[in-house]
């Protein structure tokens, strides 16, 4: 697809490590994320996938390393700093409450306020129908309904659709299409592809390679803590790919991979 | 996002007009296992239809004026039964508290005992008590995780002991004061009771043309006009009718008021209000809820303050209604009442669904076969039989109507 505009990366990893006590699940790791451009991050269980967006997120602190935002070093030390800089990560089980409406979850933790302190329904009953139109979120038919009577596909929307309402830059979605049937895998997929194409820069985590190679502009690949290079998709295969998950060599150690530090 | 979008994106969701429409959209709610408030609605409907036929009394306008009295205090606890199933909690220990409601009040009502705050700080103070002792129940489940059915089990025992210490040797304690005993034995004049009838229906009408113009003028899905229009209508109808029936005997009581009130001020509570929003939102998901900024402890804390508070509050209302406090205060069915009251106006006991509402349905169902066994003249252990074989039904058809909402993903 269109290669990034932008020079500067949006989000920037520069050599972060992390290590839980004698486990090394991050050593060394270059990662990057521009705007307009969706970034996958694959690799095999225990690659360290979740640290590294659990660290962006500020729910771990980075041991070693610089994190940049807009060119810029950032400090993120708890998950309030990550969304005062537009970070929204996704996470698998949604966090949605199912007995609340469409409306409700979006707003949830964030109401809106009319002069007397009620909450405004009408204005949050009409920002979400924008933000889901602008995504062209269709298949959710009242957003008056509860999310119980959603499907697998909708919750997801409704759950990416939650991140990127509060003027976020990087939403990072984890496993967004695990549990998925093919339509709905496609409905999410779109999803994620228009989010680039508003200009956010999007992280994608998945283990189904198919959907990456669907979806994605770059993919770096994690193995063993490491990163083992990061692939343009128009330039790669899905062999590649596998080869360097399973095998791959990092890129500024050469010759360390599988040498021991095996990661839980 | 930043799209300006026009907002009719949701056109295609409108059932259709007219009251037909409405109807075929609430058979499928049905059928999807969402109950709603309607099993209240026949219950009530067969019971009063079975004391009439059984009881010449039953349907009179003075045992309507009783019934109301009756189930005041019921209905004032159960709105705190409500907010706490609505976490998903329970808090055992209401009974207890609304003992100590009754008691706080008639202690601090007592005149020449040193402290002279009259009616109104008695009713403040006892409120005040039970607030706390929800704080405090609540801060053992919300901050240590203790469960809340043992921390509210050790309340119900505890506050016991202190009802008995209190009221010591004498056992009962009497209260003079107009202002505490009119909380339940004061009926208003008639011409009030059309008053309010009144400012009722017009502020029933001025919501909805509010929320109408509102949606309106915001552009968004108006709902169904004639179904609202039916709705106000009906509920004023309601209204003028109670009036009428109570006029024919003292007026309208107090304490039927005060039920009212206090359902009106907590639904807005629940509904309009943000900490209203966050409780549905913990009872429903609290890893969503505490993920979204929420202070679930807070929440929960709060919720057992209302719980303690509404509790003590039904205790002042019973304590008035017989104008003293004695060693039975709080017991007996007091704390079962209460908590079926939320349960069979269709609370779920599995938290994050339910209405305020519940609570005044629910207590009228009790509170009805109540009253109508003992015109019957039929003995306590019919009473309590009757009450827990309808208890049960309304915990069936909660959990029968979750499984089918499951089933049908709702």
């Amino acid at each position: 697809m269109t290669a990034p505009v932008n020079d500067v990366p949006t989000l920037e990893l520069r050599g972060v490590s992390k290590a839980f006590g004698s486990v090394q699940a991050l050593k060394d790791v270059d990662f990057e994320v521009r705007d307009g451009e969706v970034m996958a991050l694959v690799g095999d269980n225990g690659a360290g996938k979740s640290t590294l967006i659990k660290s962006i997120a500020g729910i771990h602190a980075f041991d070693e390393g610089e994190v940049l935002f807009d060119g810029e070093p950032v400090h993120i030390h708890g998950p309030k700093d990550a969304a005062r800089l537009g970070i929204e990560v996704v996470y698998q089980d949604l966090a949605l409450c199912d007995n609340l409406d469409v409306v409700q979850n979006m707003y949830l933790g964030r109401e809106a306020h009319d002069a007397l302190q009620r909450l405004n329904e009408p204005t949050m009953e009409r920002r979400t129908a924008e933000t889901l139109k602008s995504l062209s979120v269709t298949t959710i038919s009242s957003v008056r309904q509860t999310v119980a009577t959603l499907s697998g596909g909708q919750r997801q929307s409704v759950a990416v659709a939650r991140s990127v309402m509060w003027n976020s830059r990087v939403v990072i979605l984890d496993e967004p299409t695990a549990a998925l049937g093919v339509a709905q895998t496609r409905q999410v997929l779109d999803l994620v592809r228009r989010l680039a194409e508003q200009g956010l820069a999007v992280v994608i985590i998945s283990h189904n390679l198919h959907d990456v190679f669907e979806v994605a502009d770059r993919i770096t690949v994690l193995r063993l803590g490491r990163d083992v290079g990061v692939y343009e998709r128009a330039k790669t295969t899905q062999q590649e790919i596998v080869g360097a998950i399973t095998a791959g060599v990092p890129t500024k150690v050469a010759g360390i991979a599988g040498t021991g530090e095996e990661d839980v | 996002m930043s799209t300006a979008a026009p907002p009719e994106v949701q056109a295609a969701a409108v059932p259709g007009d007219g009251l037909a429409a409405a109807a075929r959209a609430y058979f499928d709610k049905l059928r999807a296992g969402d109950v709603g408030s309607l099993p209240v609605f026949v219950a009530l409907a067969a019971i009063t239809i079975f004391f009439s036929a059984k009881s010449g009394v039953f349907f009179t306008a003075v045992n309507f004026d009783n019934l109301m009295v009756q189930m005041a205090g019921t209905a004032v606890m159960a709105i705190g039964v409500v907010f706490v199933l609505l976490l998903g909690e329970i808090d055992l220990s209401i009974g207890s508290v609304s003992g100590i409601g009754g008691v706080a009040v008639a202690t601090f009502q007592q005149v020449g005992t040193g402290h002279n705050i009259g009616g109104g700080g008695a009713i403040v103070l006892a409120i005040a008590a039970g607030a706390v002792i929800g704080a405090i129940q609540g801060s053992f489940v919300a901050l240590i995780g203790v469960p809340s059915f043992v921390v509210t089990l050790a309340g119900l025992l505890a506050f016991e002991g202190v009802i008995l210490q209190r009221l010591g040797s004498e056992g009962v304690i009497g209260i003079q004061n107009n202002t505490v005993n009119n909380v339940a034995n004061y009926f208003l004049p008639k011409n009030w009771g059309w008053g309010i009838a009144a400012a009722v229906a017009l502020a029933l009408v001025l919501t909805a043309a509010g929320g109408y113009w509102t949606r309106r003028r915001a552009g968004l899905v108006i709902g169904n006009v004639p179904l609202i229009v039916l709705r106000v209508v009906a509920l004023a109808v309601i209204t003028f009718g109670v009036v009428m029936i109570c006029n024919h005997s003292r007026g309208v009581p107090f304490a039927g008021i005060l039920v009212v009130g206090l359902v009106v001020f907590w639904t807005y509570v629940a509904r309009r209000t943000t900490f209203g929003r966050h409780v549905y939102a913990v009872g429903g998901n609290p890893e969503a809820a505490r993920r979204a900024g929420i202070n679930v402890a807070r929440i929960r804390i709060l919720v057992f303050m209302i719980s303690g508070a509404m509790a003590a509050l039904g205790g002042i209302v019973f304590a008035a209604r017989l104008s003293s406090v004695d060693l039975s205060a709080g017991s007996g069915t007091v704390l079962l009442d209460a908590i079926s009251a939320a349960v069979i106006g269709g609370t779920s006991l599995f938290g994050g669904r339910g209405y305020v509402r519940a609570a005044l349905l629910g207590a009228l169902v009790i509170k009805t076969i109540e009253n109508g066994l003992d015109l019957l003249g039929q003995t306590d252990w019919v009473k309590d039989v009757t009450t827990g074989v309808i208890l049960l039904a309304a915990v069936t058809l909660d959990t029968v109507s979750r499984r089918r909402l499951q089933a049908s993903g709702r």
